[in-house]
């Protein structure tokens, strides 16, 4: 009885794995473009590039601060040197908060993947809502830090 | 299977024009590659446990829809302990999903890996303790509205 109940854990074990391997090689075309993708990215995308971007009105570049952080990707240590750059640069930090917000929780070169994982209308969703609360949340956060300090 | 078609052609379309920035794109595609790599031999576990251990029911019971608060806390605090690409992540939050965790949890997760906890101490030498204190709190309350909307309207 317990060699029989032992060799069913065992190949219940094993089934796991195999299903875990398995749903991890459907996803590795997409997953190896979005590598690329990104690849590109970084090579081409300089931080001139983008602080030439920001035109002055607080509005208009919350929204491309938003829009920007989107498209951006990768490691968040980078969006903070580039957001810490702009701020530099008298760039709004309502824009500044916007940027670095949306370059963790929207992700347009992750989206295929994301979609592919969690379904075309979850991802298309989540994103556009995280994509309008990253400019909210930047005036909430400004608004704030302007109301307390 | 489209979508790599596409950079690959994109790459071939960028090297026409510009050799030397394509191969340098494809060096740094190699080295996120390889730094990818252990999370997702990491997460391919996780996921064979998880598959092993984590029964239709007991995901229901802590992730699903009689969660509650608790599931809410479990999302949240996972979602900002998570650590590496997202990518890895997406096939496991797949099979939670399949197993019955509500959708608004999964959002709640994805959001609240915009906190990173070893990255504080970076972001409050760039903007100041306020800052990231009111930062980091409405983003975890965001987190629980961007659930709650993506369940009512999904």
């Amino acid at each position: 009885m317990n060699v029989e109940e032992d060799s069913r854990k065992i190949k219940s074990l094993v089934s796991a794995f195999s299903k875990a391997l398995k749903s991890f090689l459907t996803a590795l075309p997409v997953l190896t473009g979005v590598i690329l993708l990104m690849g590109l990215f970084k090579t081409f995308v300089t931080q001139e590039t983008i602080t030439s971007i920001f035109s002055g009105d607080p509005l208009r570049d919350t929204l491309i601060g938003s829009a920007l952080g989107s498209i951006l990707t990768g490691n968040p240590i980078t969006s903070y040197i580039i957001g810490g750059e702009l701020l530099k640069n008298g760039v709004s930090l309502f824009a500044v908060t916007a940027f670095i917000l949306a370059w963790v929780t929207v992700g347009i070169t992750q989206l295929p993947a994301e979609a592919v994982f969690l379904g075309r209308r979850f991802a298309l969703a989540r994103n556009g809502l995280s994509f309008i609360l990253a400019i909210v949340i930047a005036a909430a956060t400004v608004l704030t830090l302007g109301a307390i300090i | 299977m489209y979508f790599l078609v596409f950079v690959i052609l994109l790459y071939i379309f960028i090297f026409w024009l510009s050799p030397e920035k394509v191969l340098s794109s494809i060096e740094t595609s190699i080295q996120i590659f390889i730094q990818v790599v252990p999370v997702i031999i990491a997460v391919i576990f996780l996921m064979g446990i998880s598959n092993y251990f984590l029964k239709p029911k007991t995901v229901m019971k802590y992730l699903g829809k009689e969660s509650g608060t608790k599931g809410w806390l479990l999302a949240i605090s996972f979602g900002i302990l998570s650590h590496g690409s997202i990518y890895v992540w997406y096939p496991l939050l797949k099979e939670l999903k399949e197993h019955g965790m509500r959708i608004g949890l999964i959002a709640a997760f994805l959001y609240n890996r915009a906190v990173k906890i070893p990255l504080l101490p970076l972001m409050i030498f760039y903007f100041g303790v306020p800052f990231v204190a009111v930062l980091t709190l409405y983003i975890i309350i965001a987190s629980f509205v961007e659930g709650k909307i993506l369940e009512k309207v999904g």
